[in-house]
C-alpha cells in the first residue's frame, strides 16, 4: 500500500519538524522529493539523510518572485512535480487589537499566497499527466478560531476554501487537492511551552497527548497515494479529537 | 488548409476526442465539440506549447472557435 515509486513530491517548509518527517514520509514511499525552505543548511542535511531521490529547492515564500521560480526549480531537479505539498507557514501573533497590518499581510503573503501561487505553478503539468496531489497543511484553529491568531486562523481557513475550489476545478484532471489540519504537534516550537502551559492544552484534547509529525505525515501520505484518488475537497483533522469538525 | 490549421485540428482531435470532421472552421469548442472551460484552458495551453508563442488570457477568451484559433495563431506565429 502506498507506493509512491516514480512520483516527484516537492514539500515546502521540510526544515520543519512536520515537513521532515512529511518529506521522509513520501520518501521512503518511494518518492523523490524536492525539499524546500528558506535554509539551506538543515535542508541539506535532510538531504543527505535521505540519500538518493532527494533535492534542495530553497525559496523565500515571502518573495513573490522566489516562490515563483520554486515549482519551476523543482521540476528541473525531478523532471516534474506529481505531488505538491504546501506545509510552510508563519505565524505572527498578536491580539486583534494590538495587531498591525504587516503582521497581518505577512502572515497572508507566505501561509495562503504563497500556497496559491504554488499550486497554479504545478497545475499545468499535473494537468497534462492527469495525475497530481496536492495537500495543503492547515490547521485546526482555521476551523475554531484562536485568541491572538487571527491572522493565522485566516490564513488557514483561506487555503481549505482556495483547496475546496480548486478541488471542483480539477477533479476531472485525477488531481485531487486536500487539507490536512493537525492540531497540537510536538515539535521544536512546542518544546518552547511551560509545564503549566502543556497541562493546560492537554486538558482540551481528549487524547491527553499532542500528537507527533510522524501522525501528521503519515496523513499526508495517505493523501498523496494512488489509493486516495477519490478523496478530494476534504480536511484530514489529526488532533487527537481536539476539535471533532 | 493551411499547416497551421493542421496542426490545430490535430491538437483539437486528440484533445477532445472528436471526430476530425466535427472540427470546421466555425465549430465552437463549447457548443459543438464538448468542452469545458477548463478544457478550453488546456487547449490554449497546448497551442502555446505546440506553437511555441504567448497567448494572453484576453485573447484567449475570444477564441471560442476552431477558426479562431487558427487565425490567432496564424497572426501570433
Amino acid at each position: 500500500m502506498f507506493d509512491l515509486a516514480g512520483k516527484r513530491a516537492l514539500v515546502t517548509g521540510a526544515s520543519g519538524g512536520i515537513g521532515g518527517e512529511i518529506a521522509k514520509a513520501l520518501h521512503a514511499a518511494g518518492a523523490e522529493v524536492a525539499l524546500s525552505g528558506t535554509r539551506e543548511a538543515p535542508l541539506r542535511a535532510l538531504a543527505d539523510e535521505l540519500g538518493a531521490r532527494a533535492h534542495v529547492c530553497t525559496a523565500n515564500l515571502s518573495d513573490p518572485d522566489s516562490v515563483e521560480a520554486l515549482p519551476k526549480a523543482a521540476a528541473e531537479a525531478m523532471g516534474g512535480v506529481d505531488i505538491l505539498v504546501n506545509n510552510a507557514g508563519i505565524t505572527r501573533d498578536n491580539l486583534f487589537m494590538r495587531m498591525s497590518d504587516d503582521e497581518w499581510q505577512s502572515v497572508l503573503d507566505v501561509n495562503l499566497t504563497a500556497s496559491f501561487r504554488l499550486m497554479r505553478g504545478v497545475l499545468r503539468g499535473m494537468m497534462k499527466a492527469r495525475w497530481g496531489r496536492i495537500v495543503n497543511i492547515t490547521s485546526v484553529v482555521g476551523a475554531v478560531g484562536n485568541p491572538g491568531q487571527g491572522n493565522y486562523a485566516a490564513s488557514k481557513a483561506g487555503v481549505v476554501g482556495m483547496s475546496k475550489s480548486l478541488a471542483y476545478e480539477v477533479a476531472t484532471r485525477g488531481i485531487t487537492v486536500n487539507c490536512v489540519a493537525p492540531g497540537f504537534i510536538a515539535t521544536a516550537m512546542t518544546e518552547k511551552l511551560t509545564d503549566d502551559q502543556k497541562t493546560g492544552i492537554l486538558t482540551q484534547i481528549p487524547a491527553n497527548r499532542m500528537g507527533s509529525p510522524e501522525e501528521i505525515a503519515a496523513a499526508v501520505l495517505y493523501l498523496s497515494s494512488p489509493e486516495a484518488g477519490y478523496v478530494t475537497g476534504a480536511v484530514l483533522h489529526v488532533n487527537g479529537g481536539m476539535a471533532m469538525v | 488548409m493551411s499547416e497551421i490549421a493542421d496542426r490545430v485540428k490535430k491538437i483539437v482531435v486528440e484533445h477532445l476526442g472528436v471526430e476530425e470532421d466535427k472540427v470546421t472552421e466555425t465549430a465552437s469548442f463549447i457548443d459543438d465539440l464538448g468542452a469545458d472551460s477548463l478544457d478550453t484552458v488546456e487547449l490554449v495551453m497546448a497551442f502555446e506549447e505546440e506553437f511555441g508563442i504567448e497567448i494572453p488570457d484576453d485573447a484567449a477568451e475570444t477564441i471560442q472557435t476552431f477558426g479562431d484559433a487558427v487565425k490567432f495563431i496564424t497572426e501570433a506565429s
